[in-house]
């Protein structure tokens, strides 16, 4: 029962581990810009997660850090889904691979 | 108990990120992703952050994710080009990821913090009984945390303002 606490940091932090890497691999392979947007999401879940399970052990701090991490978030999810919307308007696409603006 | 659980919602949550990450259709892509999100808020609850289990709810599940099936919706993407998944750079990519990948989960498994900084077992679970989920990650932020508490809000404000620009067709 008392260890119970500690037993868990190893499996949360596999865990993210793999959860970061499921989302950089759909950035790296998919050309969606809103599924690479989402997969940019999971992988900041992923390192939530890690702070949450290092938190349990070291101090609420990182607590409070993965606070700060929804935050920015949040703000980016806004910001991101304004530009690809605007992207969307010029090109009627979403596909990265058609979308070359700063190429000339 | 708590393993069991803890493996269940984490089986379910990387599941979940696969299909999302495999599926073609952005919505179907987006529920999963709302399921990983779930998931993962169950185990934050089982690691003692019931303030943060419920921000993830509310903030990630909640707002983030029908603000992207609303651009999802708006837009009227259907099913993706063919052009999606690419071949054999594909595969490079995918092998070079697994080999990060096991370097990481060889690091991980074996990570243990310093005696002397860890806290007692079961500490945190006693903080939150004594003064509250809210209260523990409230005092910290109001106290040691002002200036990037009130740097956030600036952010925000910039947030706001830049998704306003961009997104309107004309000022």
């Amino acid at each position: 029962m008392i260890d119970q606490g500690y037993a868990l940091l190893s499996p949360a932090l596999v865990v993210s581990a793999l959860l970061f890497c499921i989302g950089v691999a759909g950035v790296l392979l998919r050309r969606n810009a809103i599924i690479m947007f989402m997969c940019i999401e999971l992988m900041l879940n992923a390192v939530n997660l890690s702070f949450v399970a290092l938190a349990q052990q070291l101090g609420h701090e990182g607590q409070v850090f993965v606070f700060f991490v929804m935050a920015v978030a949040a703000a980016e999810a806004a910001v991101g889904l304004a530009i690809i919307i605007a992207v969307y308007r010029h090109k009627q696409t979403v596909n990265l691979d058609k979308i070359n603006l700063l190429s000339g | 108990m708590e393993q069991v659980i803890f493996w269940l919602f984490s089986a379910i949550a990387i599941a979940s990120a696969l299909l999302c990450v495999t599926r073609r259709n952005p919505v179907a892509s987006a529920l999963w992703l709302v399921l990983t999100m779930f998931s993962l808020a169950g185990i934050f609850v089982i690691l003692d952050a019931h303030f943060i289990a419920a921000m993830q709810i509310l903030v990630y599940a909640g707002a983030i994710m029908v603000l992207f099936l609303f651009v999802i919706m708006l837009l009227n993407i259907g099913q993706s080009e063919a052009s999606d998944l690419p071949g054999w750079m594909g595969h490079v990519i995918m092998l070079a990821i697994g080999a990060v990948l096991a370097v990481q989960l060889w690091a991980m498994t074996r990570i243990v913090p310093d005696g002397d900084i860890r806290l007692p077992a079961g500490a945190m679970r006693q903080l939150n009984e004594q003064e509250g989920a809210v209260q523990v990650i409230g005092g910290p932020l109001f106290r040691d945390f002002l200036v990037p508490f009130e740097i956030t809000s600036v952010l925000l404000l910039a947030a706001v303002v830049g998704a306003v620009v961009l997104a309107k067709r004309r000022l």
